[in-house]
């Protein structure tokens, strides 16, 4: 009996989300009385395996098919079923990412085994096997009873702080029978967004509404984004008018993101957009009109005109960089 | 090539959440149910192109869902659609709904099955994985783009931070998002046609559920926004640094 996790391979080692879930993984365990054993696929570096040691993996499956290296439901799914059961698996964690989603729900419909989509917490086990989950958009909670022997959970990103500790995994080669049906899918073309830091993943993100009233102001709120390390975003009336690229749209209908930070610029936050970003740990609203539903919303709040706001902005957290160093 | 495109019904999104029955039940009372917006605006109208470009000769529409989601059932057969497929239960359970999808699914020889990203009611994402899974098919999730030739569908897809184009044969299942196609708004010669279209009932299959809502909490609200001067920004980074430790 173990717990596995997926170690999602990002170009040969993982990122700080995998770190996560390997971290959540090793907390249950804890509880449990049991391991935690992580599945790496494809090519991945060796040094990069053992550091799941320091989040609390003692072992690491590797799958090196090189074929795994983009994703494949079905490929990906054979592996880590191959993985549990070899491990004798009792709860496998993936996260709810583009990944997890891909994968988790393959896994419970083949183990019949029950999942959780989202989690939030860590499972409640006092009285069944309970864990939270965040439901319509944000709006609320459901605690979800997984009542299978077998359990799966898909953890939310950037829910849990990482911390690193002490410890190297054992990397063990795993054999996976695969067959041609199993890489149906051909990748033709893969354009990754470069330098930038991808929305989904950002920590801290600075968005704009049709208050930046037109794509030749966007500098302004490009530059506090630099300074910040921040990613960008927008509403949806300003991705449709093109002043922004349509992957940058947040919101029931565009991404949900759930960074630390999240600056809102001139965004009026029509429920709509709160939807995709109203699980952020911190909320900060610069809009003009004292009546602006997002106030409501915000943690912070700033009334002024986002043209001067903004520059100002940027220049207080130059400023506080400068003293920090 | 014969789609089926899978329709949930859920709460209109300003709904305002409420729970009965000591937070164990969703309360319906006055809520509008609407097509989820994925499957509406996505996953039906690129099956609708599709069709109309030729290349899909069927379009069928099913949902999971009790009598009441018939209204909404009509809504997107009043889009387009020859025939819509209710399977006569509600559940929670994702597999649940997935593996009542696939037991009808499996003996009618569909092509592809299109669905949306997530429902935005219980926001899992996971059916059309979940549907691949139980009907053996290649599973694309998070598509903007999807075009087919020749038994062939190639599709743009979301990856961890970018986009992939992938080619795949048919059968397949499709998760489908923003970009997919243009929203469409049912006209009164589909609304008039919906009337008489054939919305089949069929009896739901013996499938025991994998997971049970055992309650449902609200968010604490937010203790108020603590506004700042506008020229004071030294003071919004202190904050944000101290306070909130997100910088
Ligand atoms: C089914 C459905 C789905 C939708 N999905 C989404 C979605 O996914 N994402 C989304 O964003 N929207 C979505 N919408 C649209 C949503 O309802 C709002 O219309 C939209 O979010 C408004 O965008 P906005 O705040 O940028 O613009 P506006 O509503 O026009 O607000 C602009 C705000 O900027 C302020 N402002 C103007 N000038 C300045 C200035 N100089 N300085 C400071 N503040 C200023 C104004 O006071 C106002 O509050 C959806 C709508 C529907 C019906
Ligand atoms: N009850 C249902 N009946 C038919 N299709 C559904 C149902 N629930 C979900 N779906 C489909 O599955 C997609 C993803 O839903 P979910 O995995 O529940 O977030 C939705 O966009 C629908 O296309």
């Amino acid at each position: 009996m173990s717990i596995l996790v997926l170690a999602e391979n990002a170009q040969g080692s993982f990122k700080k989300k995998t770190f996560e879930a390997v971290q959540y993984a090793a907390e249950l365990a804890q509880k449990m009385g049991t391991t935690v054993t992580a599945v790496a696929l494809g090519n991945v570096n060796d040094a990069a395996m053992q550091e799941l040691g320091q989040y609390g993996a003692t072992k690491v499956l590797h799958v090196a098919d090189a074929r795994l290296d983009n994703l494949n439901a079905r490929a990906y799914t054979k592996a880590l079923a191959t993985a549990a059961e070899k491990e004798g698996a009792k709860v496998i964690v993936c996260l709810h990412d583009v990944t997890g989603k891909a994968v988790a729900p393959r896994m419970s419909a083949r183990l019949k085994a029950g999942m959780v989509a989202g989690a939030v917490s860590q499972p409640d086990t006092s009285n069944g096997f309970i864990v939270k989950k965040t439901v319509f958009s944000g709006k609320a909670f459901a605690f979800v009873n997984i009542t299978t022997d077998v359990k799966i959970i898909n953890l939310m990103p950037n829910t849990f702080a990482v911390k690193k500790g002490e410890g190297s995994a054992a990397v063990e080669k795993l054999d996976v029978a695969f067959d041609d049906k199993d890489f149906g899918i051909t990748v033709k073309e893969v354009s990754k967004v470069t330098g930038a830091v991808p929305l989904s993943e950002a920590e801290l993100v600075v968005s704009g509404g049709r208050g930046m009233k037109g794509p030749e102001n966007w500098h302004i709120l490009e530059t506090l984004a630099t300074e910040l390390g921040a990613a960008t975003a927008c509403s949806r009336p300003v991705a449709d008018s093109h002043w922004r690229p349509h992957h940058e749209h947040v919101g029931q209908t565009g991404g949900t993101i759930r960074p630390n930070l999240y600056i809102a610029a001139g965004i009026s936050g029509a429920i709509q957009h709160l939807a995709g970003v109203n699980s952020s740990k911190t909320i900060v609203v610069i809009n003009k009109d004292p009546e602006a539903p997002f106030f409501k919303a915000a943690d912070y709040g700033v009334l002024g005109d986002v043209m001067d706001v903004l520059p100002r902005l940027t220049e207080a957290v130059k400023k506080w960089k400068a003293s920090q160093s | 090539m014969k789609i089926l495109v899978c329709i949930s019904q859920v709460p209109d999104t300003t709904t305002k959440i409420a729970f009965s029955d000591n937070n164990t039940q969703f309360n319906t009372a006055g809520v509008t149910l609407i097509i989820n917006p994925y499957d509406e605006w996505y996953a039906l109208v690129r099956a609708l192109e599709l069709k109309e470009a030729g290349i899909a000769t069927a379009v069928n529409l099913v949902t999971v869902g009790k009598a009441d989601a018939e209204p909404v059932i009509r809504k997107a057969l009043a889009l387009g659609g020859d025939e819509a497929i209710r399977i006569d239960t509600d559940s929670n359970d994702p597999y649940v709904v997935a593996a009542q999808i696939a037991e009808y699914a499996k003996s009618e020889g569909y092509d592809m099955v299109l669905c949306g990203k997530e429902s935005i009611d219980y926001n899992n994402g996971v059916m059309g994985a979940m549907l691949a899974e139980l009907l053996d098919m290649n599973y694309i999730g998070f598509a903007s783009a999807l075009e087919v030739a020749g038994g062939v569908a190639t599709v743009k897809r979301e990856i961890e931070g970018g986009e992939e184009t992938d080619t795949c044969s048919l059968p397949l299942v499709v998760s489908c998002q923003k970009g997919m196609a243009e929203a469409r708004i049912p006209n009164m010669r589909g609304i008039m046609a919906a009337r008489t279209k054939p919305l089949k009932v069929v009896a739901p299959a013996a499938i025991d559920a994998l997971t049970t809502i055992a309650s449902y909490d609200l968010p604490p609200a937010k203790t108020g926004v603590k506004m700042i001067d506008e020229n004071n920004m030294d003071e919004l980074v202190a904050l944000l640094h101290n306070e909130a430790k997100v910088i």
